[in-house]
């Protein structure tokens, strides 16, 4: 069953110095699935992952043949039910929680937004509904944290609640944009496992926006790479690491490997010819 | 159990936050003594004979010079200088021989009022103005408010007082003219009603006198909405650049991504933050009022504080002249420490 379907997304933004296409048709499908997109800086992947939310800031435009999301184009949408999904429906988590909550909003406050203004819920139910997210996300002292500071927490703890914030309204379909990158390695891994284990047990459609190849390849069930606004290889997660376009072996390539020879490692190769 | 030690942690590090400011506000205020103290010595205006004339004799100089204490060392000097001023006694004017903080006290409320509604109209044109401005850059709003702005930056306060009393006083007849009442009104005033601030939209207000608080406010919205303008020119561009900074950060997506309706995002999340350097600013140009405008009190025959100043150092008053400064000196310091506080509240990390 098909959740989000996009075809011939094109991201461009209008600059002095012309007209800068980020994204280059790009098409997928998504079932409640975990779907990888994998790719350097700059290959648009944020961007994709945005645009499904249409989010992205002027001067910035999206265009595309249909993205249909549960059946509805969120292209012909007005911005009115555009917000009416964004919440309850699709929901983003983003790379930073040092810059992705409010510095000046208590947590508590920040995590009830939407069960207050959106759905209306009286003050001790959104702070009960607030505390059990904080709880499946295996935050300890969820009291303590609902009056915290966003700056008074650890990157880990930010980004726990911010991937309890986002899941409170239960959306089904979730982007994760580099989630993890962030953060220290020690607390990637829970982060990552907390994430995994909510989006298992709700079904949801997650979007893996990463860099790290080999995390995606574990973590997904199919993988696009992109490059310079386009999809150059698109793979199920297993056969990631036996990937035959010579972009994505590049980029598994330059990883270095535990126990791996010490030597320089190999640099990107980067083809034009790739991104026609 | 768990909320006690970080709530006598904050405490704590609140009081001593509270403690180390004093100190630098009291720090402050000897320093402004010291500055103006040595300011009055060595103006070269010499306040004996300020005093005694021209003509006085060697003898008659020599008992002012000893009256005035100014036979003692300079440092004895300066401590009874501060002593007194700490005690509300800045010295009595050479021009009126009455205490000069008799003649602050009647002069700083009008100043006080006239800053205070300026401010206030400045704000609340201001902030607005920049939000729509941050909102909608490039649209033929933002235009306008730059134009506006520009305008209330460039024009000098003295012409645009002198166009406006012509314009709304002389020609169509809406506002007051000169002045803080119509003399009708001023008699009254002196006579009628208790003086609680010395403001005079208050105290009207207080008594009930609703005639005379009329008649005070169309004296009042001229010079008040002229300097509201100028700072309603520098808030509004200060309010476009804080809030389009604001408005790219990554807390604002998120904001977006929870579904929120534009107006919250804006008026809620990124308010909030702007509201953190949007204080300092505000506190900065109210302070600027609360010095005087010489210029508009001058036009609008409004007695406050900087025509009071003025007029002083015209005669070579003095003691007139350093009392008011440090009165508008201790103002400057109390808001900034107000604004401080301000800051602490609306910024958990400044805490």
């Amino acid at each position: 069953m098909t959740l989000l379907s996009v075809k011939n997304l094109r991201v461009t933004f209008d600059t002095e110095a012309g007209v800068v296409e980020a994204v280059r048709g790009v098409s997928f499908s998504l079932g409640r699935e975990r779907l990888g997109i994998v790719g350097e800086s700059g290959s648009g992947k944020t961007m994709t992952g945005r645009s499904v939310l249409r989010l992205i800031r002027p001067p910035g435009r999206i265009a595309a043949d249909e993205m249909l999301f549960d059946g509805q184009d969120l292209m012909k949408l007005p911005e009115r039910e555009m917000r009416a999904l964004r919440g309850p429906r699709m929901a983003m988590v983003m790379q930073d929680p040092k810059y992705s909550l409010n510095p000046v909003m208590k947590v508590g406050a920040q995590l009830m937004e939407g069960l207050r203004q959106r759905d209306r819920v009286g003050r001790a139910e959104a702070h009960g509904k607030a505390v059990a997210a904080l709880e499946a996300v295996q935050i300890r002292d969820p009291e303590r944290v609902m009056e915290a500071y966003p700056h008074e927490l650890s990157g880990g703890m930010g980004q726990r609640v911010m991937i309890a914030m986002m899941l409170i309204p239960n959306p089904d379909l979730l982007i994760a944009d580099e989630p993890t990158s962030a953060l220290d390695v020690t607390v990637q891994a829970e982060v990552l496992s907390i994430l995994d284990g909510l989006v298992r047990d709700r079904g949801m459609g997650l979007i893996f926006i990463s860099h790290d190849l080999r995390l995606v390849a574990r973590f997904c069930d199919r993988v696009l790479v992109m490059y310079k606004g386009r999809v150059v290889e698109e793979l199920a997660a297993q056969d990631l690491l036996h990937a035959k376009h010579p972009y994505t072996q590049g980029l598994l390539n330059c990883l270095p490997r535990i126990g791996g020879d010490r030597g320089p490692l190999p640099g990107l190769d980067r083809n034009a010819e790739w991104a026609r | 159990m768990t909320a006690s030690p970080s709530a006598s942690l904050r405490l704590g590090a609140y009081l001593r936050a509270a403690g180390s400011m004093l100190i630098s506000l009291a720090a402050t205020i000897l320093g402004l003594l010291l500055v103006t103290f040595i300011i009055g010595r060595v103006v070269p205006i010499d306040p004996v004979l300020a005093i005694v004339g021209e003509r006085a004799t060697e003898a008659q100089i020599e008992a002012a010079r000893v009256a005035l204490g100014l036979d003692l060392p300079l440092w004895r000097q300066f401590l009874i200088y501060a002593w007194d001023a700490l005690h509300g006694d800045l010295g009595q004017s050479i021009r009126t021989g009455q205490p000069v903080i008799e003649a602050v006290a009647r002069h700083f409320p009008a100043t006080l009022e006239l800053a205070t509604l300026a401010t206030i109209l400045g704000v609340i044109a201001g902030v607005p103005a920049g939000v729509l401005a941050a909102t909608r850059p490039g649209s033929l709003a933002d235009h306008v408010v730059r134009l506006v702005g520009l305008m209330g930056y460039s024009m000098p306060v003295f012409w645009l007082g002198l166009i406006g009393l012509l314009l709304f006083y002389g020609i169509l007849g809406w506002v007051g003219g000169p002045g803080r009442l119509d003399a009708v009104f001023d008699m009254m005033y002196e006579f009628e009603v208790t003086p609680v601030s010395g403001m005079i939209l208050i105290d009207t207000a207080l008594a009930g006198r609703w005639d005379m608080w009329v008649n005070a406010i169309s004296h009042i919205i001229l010079p008040a909405g002229l300097l509201g303008y100028v700072s309603m020119a520098y808030i509004s561009r200060m309010t476009r650049s804080f809030m389009m900074n604001e408005l790219s950060q990554e807390y604002i997506t998120t904001a977006r991504v929870k579904g929120m309706p534009e107006w919250r995002v804006i008026w809620v999340h990124a308010m909030r933050n702007v509201l953190v350097p949007l204080i300092t600013v505000i506190a900065l140009s109210y302070a600027y009022l609360l010095e005087g405008s010489v210029l508009t009190e001058t036009i609008f025959a409004w007695p406050g504080l900087g025509s009071y100043i003025t007029d002083a150092l015209m005669v070579n008053d003095m003691p007139a002249v350093l009392g008011g400064t440090v009165v508008v000196g201790v103002a400057f310091v109390l808001l900034n420490l107000f604004s401080d506080l301000l800051y602490r509240l609306v910024d958990p990390r400044a805490r």
